[in-house]
């Protein structure tokens, strides 16, 4: 039984065992139960078999592939999160409001909306594939372009999260470190960055666990080779279509198990520094 | 009879679908669901305006078709998990084999249950090319060239693509007899001049057509032909190989649900109906090879014959070929291994 | 915002040259440009491409008529659902300290991180024809999967932490103080929530609302793998824009996908404009 430990001082708020019962009434049955139903079906699974589906050439270079992919997108969705936030936080611009707006589109927008977009975008008779395409740049149907499609899915992430933490910034630290004689830049490295550094790390993560298991945006952009540019889910859908249950469930296992480790992780973090996730 | 009961329940949602079938406002009409694959959706479509006209004329019943298309294996896939089709008509034996062996809806003797192994029409893997065929594609051999762009779906998830892999492999061993290492050679360096594999053949053709991208599709004949009707002859055109593959996209009685529904005599009806001069008509016209002479006759410039192999002369029969070249880890896999 | 306000520091050692200043914002609209403007632009073009007559019917045809009506059905539902579940949730986590917290917070991010053919995948399992409960259901009539329900539930848990993500950070930072003084002074628990929480929370809720929302709308994956495909019964607007465009019918559709843009377009509107009130409102 979970009781409220001791706080700092007594407890006089009401309602605790109602909404901490509801939650995970709740979160038990649309969250747990079918995720456990995945779980124990992979423990029916043989050893033997959960390994040589999760460890076959194809499946592994698709696992690779989500996590490398998901990994660089999320590398540069942290270096332009930064330069938007930058830009949005500290510069008043004209259309910055909109601008701002703009950030949460990948929020909003259907992914598969997105997918078609993009790859009508990135082909190599799109606006920006034909040009690109002049220049020897092939991107849809690439890795490019799954890395592409990652990097729309997670850019909101670190913008949203890094955002008010540079908005509370003390400015007088900066002025100190002026003082002090510091440069423009070794200001920015050396005052600015480490508090940031955790908002950066928060956005990295959660841009990287989106797009770990993306499916809908990538699978029109991805040219879906094996070996080449299969990723990890579609690994699952296909699997599904050969009625292999058994295999599908085994990468998804792998997936999930992954997923809840980096979530874990973050919060962690996120509670050490206690910023906001998606602020107003 | 779930479906009449959503029916009701979600009647608000179908009174779109009730003007389409020309209802008059009642829902009493019996409704049948038809799970198909992805090329099929244009020809279903006049079939199903057709099969309903034809049955009001005999019975003067008002009939509702509900149609769910996606990739073969999917379909088949959902009717295991419990998707209540009254009939399948998926591309190829295979996916209603798995059908019948994994749930039980589907009798196992099912393609002896109608005419022409249950295979009302018939198609082929033809290739389409841009117009003019600048790369002077003319048959198979020209597909394993070094630098010519092959478009095909992946054969792991399509049906359509099964067909294309066991064509190539047909020809390779007509070219080579009892050679399997040839044959072998000859379909992974077709495979290794894949640049796009999509997940279906619709997405396939997209990529070809759309985006540009490729030099040939390899595709059904009905799905090639279709391309050229609607997206210009001045921008494609089809290639017919020396030798290509009798394709025979099957359809059969979800007998079990059928029965549930009380729909068994509408559906049997449904799917006989497409053996009628006018369902093969209307194949024809949708670029499906018909089974009946008189308007095989009547299509015979669209067709060219061609000489055809069949799966059972190719690979013995759809199960073999499941074990040894598209189930994990069997050949098509090492194609991809090894292209790495 | 508020930094902005602040006197600005004489020091140019605390502020970017003028030169380098515009180099950062053209940075960073080129990359608001080209990630997220155009392919913006690119729906709206191809749904007007054939001109607006064939925009409107694409969206008054009967198939997409009952598409637009199931998704509305299914936000509906999942979006009360997760409405109260946050609320809920919020209230525990961010005003009691308890054990276990750190684990609950991450099963709550959870669906969030799970790929959405995994989530879609779940449910199959359980009750589909062959899964667990499946049995149990169809042998008294109940059609899950491949039918509204299965939607719906997908569509839930895709959804699942939005609300409670937004609310629980918020209620931390406010503290439990307010709430405890109105109970001193006698105010019951009910009328404590209302007259003092929801109040402070309500703009965050209305946001959490709004994305929630939006992706309810707008979920493929989980959805597709439930769905069925039966067209004009279990579509949603996702899967009517996969099937026009499977079908070489391009115009429509973007135009149906433009909905779902339009109402992407709606929410992030209403979401600034929110965001502005809530600002001066309390005068941050």
């Amino acid at each position: 039984m979970v009781r409220p430990r001791a706080a700092s001082r007594p407890h006089t708020l009401p309602g605790f065992g109602l909404a901490l019962g509801y939650t995970l009434f709740y979160l038990g049955v649309v969250v747990l139960i079918p995720l456990a139903g995945l779980v124990f079906k992979t423990f029916t699974i043989p050893w033997a078999d959960f390994r040589a589906a999760v460890g076959a050439p194809r499946v592994m270079a698709a696992l690779g592939l989500s996590f490398g992919a998901a990994l660089v997108a999320a590398a540069i969705d942290v270096l332009l999160g930064l330069l938007i936030a930058w830009a949005l936080v500290r510069y008043p611009f004209p259309g910055r409001r909109l601008a701002d707006a703009l950030v949460d589109l990948p929020f909003a927008l259907p992914t598969a909306v997105a997918g078609i977009s993009l790859t009508t975008l990135y082909s190599p008779n799109g606006w920006l594939g034909g040009f690109l395409n002049t220049l020897g740049v092939q991107i849809a149907f690439t890795r490019l372009g799954i890395v592409i499609a990652l990097i729309f899915i997670g850019l909101p992430f670190v913008v949203r999260v890094v955002q008010p933490v540079l908005q509370d910034i003390e400015v007088e630290q900066e002025e100190v470190a002026a003082c002090l004689g510091a440069g423009r830049l070794q200001t920015f490295l050396r005052v600015i960055l480490p508090v940031l550094t955790p908002a950066l790390v928060t956005g990295f993560t959660l841009a990287f666990a989106r797009a770990v298991g993306e499916y809908g945006s990538v699978i029109f952009i991805a040219g879906n080779l094996p070996m080449v540019s299969e990723i990890a889910p579609l690994i699952i859908v296909i699997k599904l279509e050969q009625y292999d249950f058994a295999g599908a469930t085994s990468v998804a296992l792998v997936m999930l198990a992954t997923a809840f480790l980096l979530l874990f992780a973050i919060n962690v973090v996120q509670r050490r520094f206690r910023k906001r996730f998606w602020p107003a | 009879m779930w479906i009449p009961e959503v029916f009701r329940k979600v009647s608000g949602l179908l009174v779109g679908v009730a003007l389409l079938a020309g209802g008059t406002g009642t829902f009493a009409a019996s409704v049948l669901l038809n799970v198909s694959y992805d090329p099929t959706r244009e020809f279903y479509q006049e079939i199903n305006d057709a099969f309903s006209q034809h049955w009001r004329h005999l019975t003067g019943e008002t009939v509702t078709i509900l149609m769910s298309h996606g990739g073969s294996g999917k379909q088949a896939r959902s009717v295991i998990d419990g998707l209540e089709a009254d009939v399948v008509t998926l591309a190829l034996a295979f996916d209603i084999d798995v059908i019948a062996a994994l749930s039980g809806l589907v009798p196992a003797d099912w393609q002896f249950r109608l005419p022409y192994n249950s295979a009302p029409y018939t198609s082929t893997i033809v290739f389409l090319v841009r117009k003019g065929n600048p790369r002077g594609i003319r048959d198979w051999d020209d597909l394993v060239r070094p630098g010519v762009a092959v478009i095909s779906p992946n054969p792991k998830s399509s049906g359509g693509a099964r067909w294309n892999y066991l064509a190539a492999w047909g020809y390779a061993l007509k070219r080579w007899p009892g050679n399997d290492a040839k044959a072998e050679e000859f379909v992974g360096r077709l495979f290794g001049n894949v640049p796009v594999l999509d997940s279906g053949a619709r997405a396939a053709t997209m990529t070809f057509v759309q985006r540009g991208i490729g030099d040939v599709l390899l595709a059904w004949e009905n799905e090639a032909l279709l391309a050229v009707e609607r997206f210009g002859g001045d921008r494609f055109e089809v290639v017919l190989p020396s030798v290509s593959i009798l394709a025979e996209p099957c359809v059969a009685l979800v007998e079990k649900m059928a029965r549930k529904h009380g729909t068994e005599v509408l559906a049997q009806a449904y799917l006989e109906f497409l053996y009628t001069p006018d369902g093969q008509e209307i194949a024809a016209r949708h670029f499906y090879r018909p089974r009946l002479e008189q308007i095989a006759l009547r299509y015979r410039q669209r067709f060219p014959p061609l000489e055809l192999l069949t799966v059972a002369g190719i690979a013995g029969s759809w199960r073999n070929a499941q074990t040894r070249h598209f189930a994990d880890g069997a050949l098509f896999d090492r194609i991809f291994q090894q292209r790495r | 915002m508020h930094i902005a306000r602040k006197n600005p520091p004489l020091s140019l050692a605390t502020r970017e040259t003028s030169a380098m200043r515009r180099m950062l914002i053209a940075a960073a609209l080129i990359v608001l440009l080209l990630f997220l403007f155009l392919p913006l632009a690119v729906i709206f073009r191809e749904a007007l491409r054939m001109g607006w007559q064939v925009y409107l019917d694409a969206i008054a045809e009967p198939y997409a008529v009952a598409a637009i009506r199931l998704t509305l059905v299914t936000a509906a539902i999942a979006v009360p659902f997760n409405l109260f579940f946050g609320i809920a949730a919020a209230w525990c986590i961010a005003k009691f300290d308890f054990r276990g917290k750190n684990l609950l917070v991450t099963l709550i991010d959870l669906p969030f991180s799970v790929s959405p053919v995994i989530s879609g995948l779940v449910y199959v399992l359980l009750f589909g024809a062959q899964g667990w409960l499946g049995p149990w259901f169809a042998g008294h009539g109940i059609q899950i999967i491949f039918a509204v329900p299965g939607i719906v539930l997908a569509t839930v848990f895709v959804t699942f932490p939005f609300v409670a993500r937004e609310l629980i950070p918020l209620m931390q930072e406010q503290g439990r103080e307010e709430e405890e003084a109105a109970l001193l002074l006698g105010a019951g628990g009910l009328q404590t929530f209302l007259r003092i929480t929801l109040p402070n929370i309500k703009w965050g809720l209305l946001y959490g609302v709004l994305l929630c929302n939006a992706r309810a709308m707008g979920e493929f994956g989980a959805v597709s793998v439930v769905s069925g495909h039966i067209r004009g019964l279990t579509n949603t607007i996702p899967l009517h824009v996969e099937i026009l465009y499977n079908e070489y019918n391009f115009a429509a559709a973007f135009a149906v996908a433009s909905l779902l843009t339009l109402l992407a377009l709606v929410t992030l509107t209403a979401k600034t404009l929110l965001a502005w009130l809530y600002a001066n409102k309390t005068g941050s």
